[in-house]
């Protein structure tokens, strides 16, 4: 067999089909377009401001090594100078002035020559710019947003837990006068989304005191009508004989609901709590409409907020924008798996 | 199950016990005064204050302020509550819709709106079938026999996850004026482009933003579509030496219609939504190129130094209109789909 046929043979001895190629090529296409950008976001956030604004960009944070020389405060940066002879030599630079430099051997920094900036190439090595991971936290509120988001996440996610899983159990389990003119009430709110209410939303708010503070961006957010259809489907399938049997040993309704439908319903709930986590971290038109305080921002106000300023400080944009994917990236890591049989069992998102 | 693995699993929901000592005290406590309404009022007093808290919620931040939005549609004046407001009839429906000619937003009163309306209109056609389109074929492409289709289908999926402001700053960064994919054509020997400073560019990027961001939820839906079609149809096929296209365009497709169908008014309903990543990337601009009705409603009625809710709700309604249409026919679509599947 040769090697060609080898890297082609397919499972049960079938033909290449001219569809194979377009799907591969499909792929392979995919895969760079929809990962690319997210790996050259990470790389980017470890350049510094100067790396940052070159062009063309390196692929790598590459940065110019700076040397320490004695008579001057500040490391000068080092360069492989071509002198005029042809020899190559390395040398810092002390000062620059026009298209001229003044270089130094960094062994005898006190005789300078003066040399084109053409004739000179910086000595470049490879240095991971921690300080934009580092800096933001110290000294740009990252740390209060990154509070903030975690709180909103948290609480919302619990609240949200809590009141829809009560109104699935009561909803799934008990036949009243009414119930299904609440069904229908539930359905009726997935046609009206939060965009389209904003404004009263917003006089409600203040109506509440509620506006600039964070319950202010949980409340309005935590009775969704996904998270009851979700649950509530998923409770009826739980049989009532169950339940039956509960109440035969006196138990209370209030314990039927909490020692028997809600660890059956387990599977469902966690799918509801990781959309959840995922709905309110990723949050963004709400939180920007009730947050005026700088203090309050969430992280994804925060970063929008950093970056329609005037002069972008993108060092800090990029390495803040990854830490706010983190938490994302760690989800679907472990929990894919309920993601998207999730979403292909529900459509919800 | 191996000794080891028992012991471990015994630990862990020793750990979770533990934690959950404090939810489990939470509950018992709550027990108490349930079962007093239970004996007062009985189970159906219960299921009242079951469903309370969620009903409640739910009414002041859902229920009363879509009410509401229609009683604000009808008010003027800048004051931000209603009993200070002042009664105006229709007159922001008829500012909102006061133009000479539809189709030329400059002739209208509020002009931005007919602007807004156009590019969501604009948006709205071009994205969804772009977007089913490429949702379609990555589906059709992952739903082949291959190695690793996790990973594949991964790797379409993860920017779902992505929050907007992340998926609208990974491309800015990229779309720079010294970015990477300017830095990409100079290789080639184009001058660099000022993508987000044209406008046709600027709605180029936002269409192209927001198939990138959402693709892999639709072709995750399309897949189980797929996958929900009986492989016996294939293998007879096969046997009977049928073309490729011809399974697709008879067996595949025809079969994968509902979920299609569900697929292309999801689509739609986002996409007349559309704010967050284009507003992060773009601001709307340049000019009102990439302004959506969205940003115009935000803008109108919350952003702006005079606050116009009024018209703001107006416009409101008007989205809603359209929003409350095509989820009526979305949520039939579904049954039909449960329906079939069904049969």
């Amino acid at each position: 067999m040769s090697i060609g046929s080898f890297l082609t043979r397919r499972r049960g001895g079938a033909s290449w089909h001219f569809t194979d190629v377009l799907a591969w090529i499909w792929l392979v296409s995919g895969l760079i377009l929809m990962f690319g950008p997210v790996i050259w976001l990470g790389l980017s956030s470890f350049k510094t401001r100067a790396a940052l604004s070159e062009f063309p960009p390196t692929l790598l944070p590459y940065e110019t090594r700076m040397v320490e020389v004695e008579g001057h405060d500040e490391p000068l940066p080092l360069y492989r100078v071509t002198t005029e002879d042809g020899e190559e030599r390395l040398m810092v630079q002390v000062r620059r002035i026009g298209t001229m430099a003044q270089m130094a051997d960094p062994e005898h920094p006190e005789e300078t020559v003066r040399v084109p900036l053409q004739a000179r190439e910086p000595v470049r090595e490879l240095q991971l710019a921690t300080e934009n991971y580092t800096e933001p936290f110290e000294r740009l509120n990252f740390l209060r947003f990154f509070y903030n988001s975690v709180f909103v996440t948290v609480v919302a996610t619990i609240i949200t837990l809590i009141v829809n899983s009560m109104a699935a159990f009561a909803l799934s389990k008990y036949e009243f006068k009414g119930r299904a003119a609440v069904l229908a009430v539930i359905l009726a709110t997935l046609m009206v989304p939060l965009s389209v209410i904003i404004i009263p939303l917003f006089s409600v708010i203040n109506g509440l005191n509620l506006f600039n503070s964070l319950w202010g961006v949980v409340l309005p957010t935590v009775a969704t009508p996904t998270g009851v259809f979700l649950l509530r489907q998923y409770m009826l399938t739980i049989p009532d004989e169950l339940l039956e049997a509960a109440r035969m040993d006196n138990a209370s309704e209030w314990k039927i609901y909490w020692r028997i439908v809600l660890p059956l319903a387990m599977p469902a709930i966690a799918v509801l709590a990781i959309f959840s986590v995922m709905w309110r971290w990723n949050d963004f038109l709400w939180p920007l409409i009730v947050l005026s305080d700088r203090e309050l921002y969430t992280i994804q106000v925060g970063l929008n907020s950093f970056q329609g300023e005037l002069n972008v400080q993108w060092q800090y944009v990029l390495a803040m924008t990854v830490v706010s994917m983190l938490p994302v990236v760690v989800i679907f890591a472990f929990l894919q798996r309920f993601i998207t049989t999730g979403i292909a069992s529900t459509g919800i998102k | 199950m191996t000794v080891e693995s028992s012991s471990e699993a015994a630990v862990s929901s020793r750990i979770a016990g533990i934690l959950l000592a404090p939810l489990r005290w939470a509950m018992g406590l709550i027990d108490l005064p349930m079962s007093w309404v239970q004996r007062r009022l009985g189970t159906g007093g219960v299921v009242a204050a079951m469903l309370a808290p969620n009903m409640l919620i739910f009414g002041v931040f859902v229920l009363f302020p879509m009410f509401l939005n229609v009683l604000y549609s009808f008010t003027g004046g800048g004051a931000l509550f209603l009993e200070s407001r002042v009664f105006v009839g229709t007159e922001q429906y008829e500012t909102l819709l006061d133009c000479r000619t539809y189709l030329d937003p400059a002739s209208c009163r509020e002009d931005r709106f007919w602007r807004a309306a156009g590019n969501t209109a604009f948006f709205v056609i071009v994205q969804v079938v772009l977007l089913v389109l490429v949702s379609l074929i990555t589906a059709l492409v992952l739903n082949r026999e291959m190695r690793a289709r996790g990973f594949w289908r991964a790797v379409f999926f993860f920017p779902v996850l992505l929050s907007p402001v992340v998926v609208a700053l990974i491309w800015k960064w990229i779309l720079q004026r010294n970015g990477l994919l300017n830095a990409a054509l100079a290789q080639v020997g184009v001058e660099p482009v000022l993508w987000l400073v044209d406008r046709n560019w600027a709605m180029f990027w936002a269409i192209f933003l927001s198939i990138w961001a959402h693709l892999g939820f639709y072709t995750l839906i399309l897949l189980a579509g797929l996958q929900a079609i009986p492989a016996d149809l294939y293998e007879a096929a096969e046997m009977d030496g049928t073309p490729r296209s011809r399974v697709l365009a008879r067996i595949t497709l025809p079969l994968l219609w509902p979920s299609l169908v569900v697929v292309i008014l999801l689509a739609l309903i986002r996409a007349v939504q559309v704010f967050d990543e284009v507003f992060v990337l773009t601001g709307g601009g340049p000019g009102s190129a990439t302004l959506f009705l969205v940003q115009y409603i935000y803008e109108t009625g919350l952003a702006q130094q005079v606050r116009n809710l009024g018209l703001a709700s107006a416009a409101s309604i008007l989205m809603a209109l359209v929003l409350v249409v095509l989820t009526l026919i979305q949520l039939s679509a579904t049954a039909w789909r449960e329906r079939r599947e069904k049969r």
